[in-house]
């Protein structure tokens, strides 16, 4: 399986909240970013923490975002970054 | 220092008597740990060494990766491209996590590591995290206001800096690794390795200085 997305892509946040365990914090949910750097592929956390096989492996990335498209409040003469790591599931092309 | 102030001193201890209820995450580990020893699986000496082995971990090894990218350009680089093979390299444990991901701060990029949803931390190379680490407070501002936490930690960074937070929520954990200082060419490896602190390596300051190594040399005992 293939990554659907390669560094320099625009991503957007999936918004949900899964019942259970999940690692893609509220703040960024919505946000858009672009694709710093792919990891590679891992067990989903989510079926990991429950007594799952973590199967299928999700493609795992750092998605950068400025923080100025974060925070309505952070101040626009800054060049500040937010970097995280998401799940491929929870990225759409934006 | 009257009666109630040395009171409320002692106060900022954490309470020295266990809480009679446990929480539910508490009794389920505790009810998971009995059944894996009664099942033979582990046994309670196995958990305590385990325990003992984690809290001896120090910031140490950390130290030691980052003078050594300090003195070895090529070996920085190796380290910036894949570090856990580099660390593996120098004989040290990188730790379960499947990557580990070193990234280096510059006189234009400052990068600093929190963990909004738990306590994400990179124990092999630095030890159990500062409580600081896993306060609400620090998870919270340090996405949302990271100049302002910096602040508080006595790191003032100018405008032109890129402040870099990384948000280590998921597989990966991430080390700092921070400017040399000036003034440090003539030192020896292992003299620089006493310059990089566990809160540089998180990147919420900066190195000692080398004047603070000759300070510490002196208050140390005979």
């Amino acid at each position: 399986m293939a990554a659907k997305f390669q560094p320099g892509d625009t991503v957007r946040i999936r918004v949900g909240s899964p019942p259970g365990h999940f690692r893609t914090p509220a703040y960024v949910q919505g946000k858009t970013g672009v694709v710093e750097a792919l990891h590679g592929a891992f067990p989903n956390p989510e079926s990991l923490a429950h007594g799952g096989d973590g199967l299928p492996k999700q493609f795992l990335y750092l998605v950068r975002f400025d923080q100025t498209s974060v925070w309505p409040q952070y101040p626009t003469t800054l060049q500040d970054k937010l970097l995280i790591d998401i799940y491929e599931h929870w990225l759409e092309p934006a | 220092m009257d009666h109630a102030d040395h009171e409320l001193a002692h106060d900022r201890h954490a309470p020295i008597e266990d809480r009679e209820e446990l929480t539910y995450y508490e009794r389920r580990t505790w009810a998971i740990q009995a059944l894996l020893v009664e099942k033979g699986v582990i046994t309670a000496d196995e958990v305590r060494q385990q325990i003992e082995t984690v809290d001896a971990r120090t910031p140490a090894d950390g130290a030691k990766v980052v003078a050594r990218a300090w003195v070895d350009l090529a070996f920085k680089a190796r380290l910036l491209h894949d570090a856990k093979a580099a660390v593996t390299e120098l004989g040290f444990d990188s730790g379960e996590s499947p990557v580990l991901v070193a990234v280096e701060n510059t006189p234009k990029v400052h990068n600093v590591v929190v963990c909004t949803l738990c306590s994400c931390y990179p124990r092999a190379l630095l030890g159990l995290p500062p409580d600081w680490y896993k306060s609400l407070s620090y998870r919270s501002r340090a996405v949302v206001d990271p100049r302002g936490v910096l602040q508080e930690f006595g790191l003032e960074l100018e405008p032109d800096v890129e402040v870099r937070v990384y948000d280590s929520s998921a597989d990966m954990r991430y080390l700092v690794i921070p400017e040399r200082p000036p003034g440090t060419e003539h030192m020896s490896e292992a003299e620089l390795a006493s310059l990089v602190t566990r809160d540089s390596m998180i990147g919420v300051t900066k190195p000692r200085a080398p004047e603070q190594l000759a300070d510490l040399k002196a208050a140390a005992p005979a």
